[in-house]
């Protein structure tokens, strides 16, 4: 695989202190907060935070749109203050919205697309064409971008995205506003486009279920600031631990019961965060069967996401997003 | 799949503008249909107006179409460049300007581009214009065309430009741009002695035409449709082509540099 480095360093991305405040209405709102980033070439990480978070004003800035309030970063070998068309050059940017023009045809815009990136004439038909054949877009390709579906302009904007082969791919929420099965289509593309050129990817989502499956790396950003980055595995040993949940005859044996384990009961449901629950879970049974508090249903379960951010943060994702829907902002933020 | 190395090359000034300008008219090339379309109200203007001015003049209708027909054209200019902006507008509402300004192009070139692009309907529309009233009596001076048409281009450039300077200032309030657009189009119209002739209006219309720009294209339209290439009118027309051009460029170009 031919695959210019970016730079002398393994490094993709390398942030330090990077800070964005805005004047609204009088006051600053400080939307991200000397954030540090270090991104090596080849990696997968999702960039999880509830609405609000930061996660976009954090993209906007690892990709020149926005200039920092303060702190530096180099991505992908150029320093995004010094050099921003040398970033432009090697990353590419599929954008909160949509990026599709909507009166352009959809191979117009990918033509367009190879022009804007110095891509000469031939080599741009040739590599719209394998886009298209590989987003699945053959049936749309003449058509224009206001008739294309949710899922099919998603497809289109990483196709965009792609053209001219970058190094490092950011994808801002690629997969909100899909239907599971056209999220599950769109991730495949991703790990494969990974599998298949090593393309460094750094993304933001929502979806836990979503960086917890694909991502090896996380990063949970809340309130400006990233608050935990590892690999989806170790935050759920180190925050969360397994939750084991016992069911009794009656709510006084469960209260006993979480007396004893040092659980919290509710009704009759007793749960207990315990590292290595599965090993935990008979143990609990045969030592609370011997005091006489008999276990009648058992339950173990794997730490998500979300409960690693209620560990972090005291709140839970979903709610998080369910309050954010409510209060629904138009959908740029 | 096999990986050539295709990240992106640099460019220069003249090679992003030209991209921009292919991106920008490619919905013109394959839908030529929305550029006759946008011809009805010229057309109504002519087709309704006309008569009316024909009668008022005392039936000398080549004579009062000689007058009419070129302010139609500065109309065609007008309007097809004023609302321009409102695409621009769109795009910086869906993400797809976004995306231009994170590919490595020239923020001139995004601007200079668009502006380009500008001079392909109003070319053309002002050609269909001028050819459906040749049947009624209008006498075509084809250099006089050629010439009257590059000085609309250059005008339109700049009032483009204009239009899209309105739009990066209004990002997420269609309503104000929409609001100036309007506050300004029909004055600046009828401030130009385009439908009607001022010289018997008021004082403070006269004094309102004077410092009208689009007052000095209509004078040059109508001189330069006549195949009169000596009027003093024709300079003070290219001047005022060559000042909005100019203007619109700067200001668009600053404000495209500072937008995000
Ligand atoms: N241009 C702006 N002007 C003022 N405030 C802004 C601007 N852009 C973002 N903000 C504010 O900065 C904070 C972070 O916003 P950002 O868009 O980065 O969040 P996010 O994590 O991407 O959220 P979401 O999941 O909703 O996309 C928010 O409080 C937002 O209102
Ligand atoms: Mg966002």
């Amino acid at each position: 695989m031919a695959r210019k480095t970016a730079g002398m360093t393994n490094q993709m991305i390398s942030a330090q202190g990077l800070t964005k405040t805005f004047p609204a209405k009088g006051k600053v709102v400080e939307a991200v907060r000397s954030v540090d980033l270090e991104v090596g070439a080849g990696e997968l990480v999702a960039f999880l935070g509830p609405n609000g978070a930061g996660k976009s004003t954090t993209l906007r800035m690892l990709t020149t749109l926005l200039p920092p309030t303060s702190g530096d970063a180099i991505v992908a070998g150029s320093d995004i203050r010094r050099d921003p068309a040398g970033v432009r050059r090697r990353i590419g940017y599929v954008g909160q919205g949509s990026s599709g023009g909507h009166t352009q045809r959809v191979r117009d815009e990918l033509h367009a697309q190879g022009s804007f990136y110095g891509m000469g004439r031939r080599e741009t038909r040739a590599r719209a064409a394998e886009l298209i054949e590989s987003l699945e877009l053959g049936q749309v390709a003449g058509r224009q971008v206001q008739s294309l579906s949710g899922g099919q302009k998603r497809r289109l904007d990483i196709a965009l995205g792609l053209i001219h082969r970058p190094e490092l791919l950011f994808l801002d929420e690629p997969s909100t506003g899909l239907d599971p099965h056209s999220r599950a289509n769109l991730w495949e593309h991703i790990v494969d486009l990974r599998r298949e050129t090593g393309t460094t990817i750094f993304l933001t989502t929502h979806y836990l279920d979503e960086a917890d499956q694909l991502a090896e790396r996380v990063m949970v950003m809340d309130h400006g600031q990233v608050i935990a980055d590892d690999t989806a595995w170790a935050l759920k040993e180190s925050l969360a631990g397994d939750r084991v949940s016992l069911t009794f005859e009656t709510a006084a044996d469960a209260a006993a019961a979480a007396a004893r384990i040092g659980g919290a009961a509710s009704g009759q449901v007793v749960t207990v965060t315990a590292p290595g629950g599965d090993r935990a879970l008979p143990r609990y049974i045969r030592s609370l069967g011997d005091a006489g508090l008999d276990v009648t249903a058992a339950t173990h379960r794997q730490p998500t996401l979300d409960d690693v951010f209620l560990a972090l943060t005291g709140r839970t994702l979903r709610e998080e997003a369910a309050h954010a829907e409510a209060s629904a902002e138009p959908a740029l933020a | 799949m096999t990986t050539i190395d295709a990240t992106a090359r640099p460019t220069g000034f003249l090679r992003d503008t030209a991209s921009v300008f292919v991106r920008e008219s490619r919905p013109l090339v394959r839908d030529p249909f929305s550029v006759i379309f946008s011809l009805v109200q010229p057309l109504v203007f002519l087709g309704l107006f006309g008569p009316l001015l024909i009668g008022a003049s005392g039936g000398d209708a080549a004579g009062t179409l000689q007058w009419f027909v070129p302010g139609i054209l500065v109309m065609v200019a007008l309007f097809g460049t004023a609302s321009t902006g409102a695409n621009l507008l769109f795009e910086m509402q869906t993400g797809s300007h976004e995306r231009t300004l994170v590919a490595p192009l020239s923020r001139s070139a995004l601007l200079v581009g668009r502006a380009l692009k500008e001079v392909v309907p109003l070319v053309i529309q002002g050609t269909i214009v001028v050819l459906v009233a040749v049947p009624f009596g209008f006498s075509l001076d084809v250099p006089g065309l050629v010439a009257g048409l590059a000085v609309l281009a250059v005008f339109g450039i700049g009032f483009g430009a204009l239009s899209y300077t309105l739009a990066l200032a209004c990002r997420n309030r269609d309503w104000m741009f929409w609001m100036v657009h309007q506050t300004l189009l029909f004055p600046l119209m009828i401030l130009s002695g385009m439908l009607l002739p001022l010289e018997d209006g008021p004082a403070w219309m006269q004094v309102a035409a004077a410092i009208n720009p689009l007052s000095y294209i209509v004078g040059a339209e109508r001189a330069l449709l006549a195949g009169d290439f000596g009027a003093p009118a024709v300079i003070g027309g290219v001047i005022a082509a060559a000042v909005t051009c100019a203007i619109g460029v700067v200001v668009g170009v600053r404000a495209m540099k500072r937008a995000r």
